[in-house]
C-alpha cells in the first residue's frame, strides 16, 4: 500500500537498490522492536495478542500534521424522495344532498438516486438507498452511509421483535419513534438523514427524519444534497389527487432532477411502491446514465505484459519468526 | 473612471491598525432575480423584498433597473452596492450619451464594463456583495447574462441568482425552450417564484417582472414595459 502524492520523501531505503513504502518500512520496524523486546526482556515473554493495537496513531498524527488527510466517510450525497398518494372519490349523494368521500386507491411511493460518494470520488455507481424495514414499511437513507445501513437495520431487528411479541402489523409510528429516539440519543453524531414511509392499518404515512432528532409528517418529502432540485419538482407538480402511476411518474422527475441538477446525485433511479397489503420495490426503475460506447466485442488485452527482469528477496532471511500466540479462529 | 479608485492605497497595508473599509458580509439583501430568453426578446423577474438579516425590513425595492435604451440590470445581493453599481453604470451611460454618435452602449458592452468592475473590486478584498443578471436586446440580438461577486460572468438562455439556482433552474433546464412567447414566459417564471415563494425564507409575494422586446427596442416606444408588481397565489396549507 503506497502512500501517494508525496514522492520520495514517503520512501525510504533499506539497502542502496532497494527502496519500500513508508508503510511496509514502519512494519519492520515494528519487527525488528518486537524482535529485541522479546530478546531483552525474557520474563515478559508473551507476545501481544488481543485488545487494541495503538501503534499506527503516532504514524497518523505525524501523517496529519504534513497534511496527509485521512481518508474520507463514504457518503450516500443523495436525492431521496416520498410522496403519498391519494385518489379521492367525490360522490354526490342526491337523495341526502350530501358528499362522501372514499379513497380509491392510496399508498406511499418512495424514490432514491444509486450514486454513493467518498468526498469527489463517486464510490458505489449503483447502491441501494431504499432499506426494508418491515414488510409493509421501507426507508430511504441520506448522509453517512454506514449510519443508515446500521440504524435502518437495528431498527428493523426491533420491529421484527416487536411483531413476533405483538402479533401484528407493524406501524409506521412505530418506527418512527425507534429510529427518533435513537438518533436524538446520540446528539446529531449518527448522521442518517431519513424518509420512512409505509402503510399500516391506520392509512398511508410518510415521515422525515433529521439527524438530531427532529421529525416531519408530510404529504411529500425530500432529503439529501439534491432535495432542492426535487422539491422544486414537487412543488410546481404535486396535488392531492395523484394516482399510482402519475405519483410513480413525479417521483422519478423528482429524483431526474436531483440526478440531472446535483453533482452528488446520479446513476440510476430506485422507486418502491407501497400500498395496502402489497409493495414493489423497482429496482432501477429507470436507467438515465447508460454508458455510451459499449463494444460488443468487449475488451482484449493484445498484448502479453513483457516480463523486464525478476528479483526475488526472500524476506525470512531477515526477521525472525516467533512461534507463539493462539491460532487464529476461522 | 475615477470613480472606480475608491479604495486608498494605503488601506491594504494597514489594515487592523485603520479600520478595514471592506465589506465583509452584506446587510440589507435581496434574494434571487430569474431571467429568460423567450421568442421576442428577454423576460426577468424579482421580488420586490429587502431583507435585514432575518427580518423582511422592505416590501417595495425595485431590483430591476433600466440600463440605457438597450439593457436591463437585475440584481440580488447587498442592496447598497447595488445603488453604488447604478451610479457608475448611470456615468457610464452619461459618458456616452455626450459622444452623441448615434451609437449606444448594448447589453453585451454593459455586460463586459460591469464584470470589469466586479472582478477589480474583488481583486482589492473589497467586493461589490452582488450577483448580476443582464439581458437586453440590440440590432436584434438577444443578449442573457450574468456576473457574481467574485467576477464569474457567463451567458446564457436562462440564468438564476441565489436561492434560484437551486430551485428555479432544475425547472428552467427542464421546461425552457426557444419558442415562448409572452405568456407562457410569464408563466414559467411565476412557477419558478411560486417555489421560491415556498422555500426561500427571504422572499416575498411582490414581484417585479420585466421584459424587454425586439419590437419594442426597434424604436416604436421609446423604452420598455414593465408590470410594476403583481402578487402571485400560492398554497400553503397540507391537506
Amino acid at each position: 500500500m503506497m502512500i501517494c502524492g508525496r514522492g520520495i520523501e514517503k520512501l525510504r531505503w533499506i539497502r542502496e537498490d532497494m527502496m519500500i513504502s513508508l508503510d511496509v518500512f514502519l512494519f519492520l520496524l515494528r519487527f525488528m522492536r518486537l524482535i529485541q523486546i522479546q530478546m531483552s526482556k525474557s520474563a515478559i515473554d508473551v507476545p501481544p495478542k488481543g485488545g487494541f493495537n495503538f501503534d499506527l496513531c503516532r504514524r497518523n498524527e505525524m501523517l496529519f500534521k504534513k497534511g496527509v488527510q485521512p481518508p474520507s466517510f463514504r457518503k450516500t450525497g443523495t436525492t431521496i424522495v416520498g410522496l403519498v398518494f391519494q385518489r379521492l372519490l367525490f360522490l354526490f349523494n342526491q337523495l341526502h344532498s350530501s358528499f362522501s368521500i372514499f379513497y380509491l386507491q392510496d399508498g406511499v411511493i418512495l424514490g432514491a438516486d444509486t450514486r454513493a460518494t467518498e468526498g469527489p470520488i463517486v464510490c458505489d455507481k449503483n447502491c441501494e438507498k431504499i432499506h426494508y424495514m418491515a414488510p409493509n414499511i421501507y426507508c430511504c437513507g441520506a448522509g453517512t452511509a454506514a449510519d443508515t445501513e446500521a440504524v435502518t437495520d437495528m431498527v428493523s431487528s426491533q420491529l421484527q421483535l416487536h411483531r413476533y411479541h405483538s402479533g401484528r402489523e407493524s406501524r409506521v409510528v412505530t418506527a418512527l419513534t425507534l429510529l427518533k429516539s435513537h438518533l436524538f440519543k446520540h446528539q446529531g453524531y449518527v448522521q442518517a438523514a431519513l424518509v420512512l414511509g409505509g402503510v399500516d392499518v391506520t392509512g398511508p404515512h410518510l415521515h422525515t427524519i433529521y439527524p438530531h432528532g427532529s421529525t416531519d409528517t408530510l404529504p411529500y418529502a425530500t432529503m439529501g444534497s439534491g432535495s432542492l432540485a426535487a422539491m422544486s419538482v414537487f412543488e410546481s407538480k404535486y396535488r392531492e389527487d395523484l394516482t399510482r402511476d402519475e405519483g410513480i411518474k413525479i417521483v422519478s422527475e423528482a429524483i431526474c432532477s436531483g440526478i440531472f441538477n446535483d453533482l452528488g446525485s446520479g446513476s440510476n433511479v430506485d422507486i418502491c411502491v407501497i400500498t395496502k397489503g402489497h409493495k414493489e420495490y423497482l429496482r432501477n426503475h429507470m436507467l438515465p446514465n447508460p454508458r455510451t460506447y459499449i463494444s460488443s466485442k468487449g475488451f482484449s488485452f493484445s498484448k502479453q505484459i513483457e516480463v523486464l527482469s525478476t528479483k526475488v528477496t526472500p524476506l525470512k532471511e531477515k526477521v525472525v519468526v516467533i512461534d507463539g500466540g493462539d491460532a487464529m479462529e476461522e | 473612471m475615477n470613480l472606480l479608485d475608491s479604495t486608498p492605497a494605503n488601506n491594504s497595508l494597514l489594515n487592523s491598525a485603520m479600520g478595514s473599509e471592506r465589506t465583509q458580509y452584506p446587510y440589507v439583501t435581496g434574494t434571487s432575480v430569474i431571467g429568460i430568453k423567450y421568442k421576442d426578446g428577454i423576460l426577468m423577474v424579482a421580488d420586490m423584498g429587502g431583507s435585514y438579516g432575518s427580518t423582511l425590513r422592505y416590501k417595495s425595492v425595485e431590483r430591476l433597473k433600466s440600463i440605457g435604451k438597450h439593457s436591463l440590470l437585475g440584481a440580488s445581493g447587498e442592496i447598497s452596492d447595488f445603488q453604488e453599481i447604478l451610479r457608475y453604470l448611470d456615468e457610464l451611460i452619461l459618458y456616452d450619451n455626450m459622444w452623441d454618435d448615434g451609437n449606444s452602449l448594448g447589453p453585451k458592452e454593459v455586460h463586459s464594463y460591469l464584470t470589469r468592475v466586479m472582478y477589480n473590486r474583488r481583486n482589492k478584498f473589497n467586493p461589490l456583495w452582488n450577483s448580476l443578471v443582464l439581458g437586453g436586446v440590440k440590432n436584434g440580438q438577444k443578449y442573457l447574462g450574468m456576473v457574481s461577486m467574485i467576477g464569474v460572468h457567463f451567458e446564457d438562455n436562462h440564468v438564476a441568482t441565489g436561492f434560484g439556482n437551486h430551485l428555479a433552474r432544475p425547472i428552467l433546464r427542464d421546461e425552457w425552450n426557444e419558442n415562448l412567447s409572452y405568456e407562457d414566459g410569464v408563466k414559467l417564471l411565476e412557477k419558478c417564484m411560486r417555489v421560491l415563494l415556498y422555500r426561500d425564507r427571504s422572499a416575498v409575494n411582490k414581484l417585479q417582472v420585466w421584459f424587454f422586446s425586439l419590437y419594442v427596442s426597434l424604436g416604436l416606444s421609446s423604452g420598455y414595459f414593465a408590470s410594476p408588481s403583481q402578487s402571485s397565489s400560492s398554497k400553503w396549507t397540507h391537506e
